[in-house]
């Protein structure tokens, strides 16, 4: 049970600098979720809180204490692997006790902790195999077993579930969620896939190149994007982000088309809307040309695109829909307070 | 997946295994089998005539004490050699695995005495240690010191097994390198923030993991230090003083072309060749089992 903080964490490799200073403040329990494109930090991050990376600047607290030069094994935390690095030498039930074993605790004790995590996750028939005659999503539920064990301060967590497949890796989703209330231990996890960050978070880091755009809860993030980066990386498909001139309330796009957004701005923004945000209407001011639709059963996307601009719009309705929206053109209205804008020039929400 | 090849006729494959085959036929199975054959004879001093004595070379070997005590100075040479150069270049590896920058040139600088033919090295470490001239001697005569490996068995004993060992420190240095770096970083990341510290990751996770490689270059360091010592020892020492230095292999040379004993010197290679078959099939058996692939 921890509160870990970071004060302008800094990283750089020789002259390169690929974190550029990420504060925030984690509060005991919280599972917090990093998440952001290939190369972006996020796994350079966990691993300066894990002590397997050096701090090039700024503070790294855990439970007050200041611990920037402590050694891995001196952090008290425990972290899961993306290849799960299990000891392939050792049986499920030594790797889930090695660092136990390593700290001397007594034989009973480790035999009784390692089966209590067994049972939690359901390894109990495989404590005398060793890691190859596992599968994957096994393999995945030791390097669990063996973070949990050892009832660290902190659980830290790099992209675990990537190397599963689809349906797995929901199931293992909603496991690591459930594991993590139950045991309340502050964690940090990392991934490139928005729909597992919306459905982990407590509070999400939206990163990009080293920055973090966002830190809010996913529904903040849902909701009011801060920055242009944010909006079109968490949700999907991709918010519609358009150039446009505002003009008090209303924007207008590069076609003349004005739309109202509901916020008081001027000059050169840009105007985000979700795709599940735009409606059918008869009415409505935007006019789409629509190329072609994907019928996914819950809902069917429409992609397409606006007269006199070139970049493509999707539009997601929810249900099925056979009759004419399928091909040709439709026009769809969205409500002010569902428009995003964002200076054209920083990408910052306005 | 298939990944084997396969041949549609018979020849191709006869073809390309033939000359290995025939290698091996001309320089091991023919010599052997002229060595079973010649053990069995004793030879006259000019070659002209051979007779018959059965197992009596092998009889009289095994009673004979100098030759008894060939094989402990064998045992004791090559166990050295084995452990010496594996450990040296074991410790290198692990150096060389933790170093970044400038890790090319040390590799580079360390494989060079590789290169180095035995009895070259031989003559090199015979400079160096030579009783009046040599640098070493020298500096060890500052410190109070008199070495003489001349007249003095153990340490004739310490030169051949160094001199042996240099050589081979390159070749195993090598093969604990690659084995070190086949080692997944995550794993030992993940021992560290288990709370290993440098020296128990590497008794429990690294040791482990390298065993494969190590068996392997126990095997090949024992067959070296039986068979390709041979230069070194004669170049060095000439398997003196007494018999301090001569090992089996020396001892066939010695007892074969200088003692012009043919058929003493056919049963040794012989014997040789059994105790060699005999210390692979024990490694295999025994300390296989305690590796892990
Ligand atoms: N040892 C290193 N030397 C120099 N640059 C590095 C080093 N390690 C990482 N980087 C750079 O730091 C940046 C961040 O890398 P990092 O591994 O944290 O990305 P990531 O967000 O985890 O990406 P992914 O989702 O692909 O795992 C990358 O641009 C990478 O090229
Ligand atoms: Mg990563």
């Amino acid at each position: 049970m921890a509160t870990v903080t970071l004060t302008g964490i800094h990283k750089s490799y020789g002259k390169t600098e690929v974190i550029h200073g990420i504060d925030i403040d984690i509060a005991d329990g919280e599972l917090i979720v990093i998440v952001g494109p290939s190369g972006c930090g996020k796994s350079t991050l966990l691993r300066m809180v894990a002590g397997l990376e050096t701090i090039t600047s700024g503070d790294l607290l855990i439970d007050g204490a200041r611990l920037n030069d402590a050694e891995p094994m001196d952090r008290n935390i425990a972290m899961v692997f993306q290849n799960y690095a299990l000891y392939p030498h050792m049986s499920v039930a030594d790797n889930m006790g090695y660092a136990l074993k390593i700290a001397r605790r007594p034989k009973g004790e480790i035999a009784e902790r390692v089966q209590a995590a067994a049972k939690m996750l359901q390894l109990e028939p495989y404590l005398a195999r060793k890691p190859r005659e596992l599968s994957g999503g096994q393999r995945q539920r030791v390097a669990m077993g063996r973070a949990i064990v050892r009832d660290p301060a902190v659980f830290l967590f790099d992209e675990p579930l990537s190397n599963l497949d689809a349906k797995l890796r929901v199931q293992m989703r909603l496991e690591i969620k459930a594991l993590q209330r139950k045991l309340g231990v502050t964690s940090l996890y990392v991934t490139h896939d928005q729909v597992e960050a919306m459905t982990l978070a407590d509070r999400m880091i939206v990163m990009n190149a080293g920055v973090a755009e966002q830190i809010g809860t996913p529904l903040d993030v849902y909701e009011r994007p801060a920055t242009v980066f944010a909006a079109q990386f968490i949700g999907s498909p991709a918010m519609n982000v358009l150039p446009a001139r505002a003009e008090g309330r209303v924007a207008r796009l590069a076609n003349g088309i004005g739309i109202e957004t509901g916020t008081d701005a001027s000059g050169d923004v840009l105007v985000g809307m979700r795709p599940e945000h735009m409606e059918r209407d008869p009415d409505g001011p935007i006019a789409l040309d629509i190329r072609m639709a994907e019928p996914l059963g819950a809902n069917t996307l429409l992609h397409g695109s606006l007269a006199g601009i070139a970049q493509e719009i999707v539009v997601s309705l929810p249900g099925v829909h056979r009759e004419d929206v399928m091909a040709g053109s439709a026009r769809f209205r969205i409500a002010p307070e569902a428009c995003h804008l964002f200076d054209a020039g920083t990408g910052r929400r306005l | 997946m298939e990944k084997r090849v396969t041949f549609k006729g018979i020849w191709l494959p006869i073809l390309l295994v033939a000359p290995q085959v025939a290698v091996t036929g001309v320089f091991f199975f023919f010599p052997a089998g002229q060595a079973i054959w010649q053990s069995l004879f004793i030879p006259d001093p000019f070659g002209l005539s051979m007779q018959w004595v059965g197992l009596g070379n092998f009889e009289y070997l095994l009673g004979n004490s100098f030759y008894r005590a060939s094989f402990l100075t064998t045992a004791i040479f090559s166990v050295s050699v084995t452990v010496v150069s594996m450990a040296i270049a074991l410790y290198l590896a692990v150096l060389a695995d933790r170093l970044i920058k400038g890790s090319g040139t040390y590799r580079t600088l360390l494989i060079w005495p590789y290169a180095v033919a035995p009895a070259v090295a031989g003559v090199l470490w015979l400079f160096m240690f030579n009783t009046r001239i040599g640098v070493v001697t020298w500096y060890l005569g500052q410190l109070g010191y008199d070495w003489n490996h001349v007249l003095n068995e153990a340490e004739a004993m310490g030169l051949v097994v160094l001199a042996s060992s240099w050589g081979r420190i390159s070749y195993n240095f090598l093969f604990f390198l690659a084995g070190l770096q086949a080692i997944p970083r995550s794993v030992i990341e993940a021992a560290a923030i288990d709370g290993a510290r440098f020296w128990t990751r590497f008794r429990t996770i690294v040791w482990p993991l390298l065993s494969p490689v190590t068996f392997f270059l126990l095997v090949v360091n024992i067959v070296y230090a039986f068979f390709e010592t041979f230069g070194v020892i004669h170049t060095i020492t000439g398997g003196g003083p007494q018999q301090a230095t001569t090992i089996l292999v020396y001892k066939v040379y010695a007892d074969g072309f200088v003692g012009q004993d043919l058929g003493s010197s056919a049963a040794q290679s012989v014997i040789l060749l059994v105790v060699v078959g005999i210390l692979t099939v024990i490694q295999f058996k025994y300390i296989e089992r305690k590796v892990h692939y």
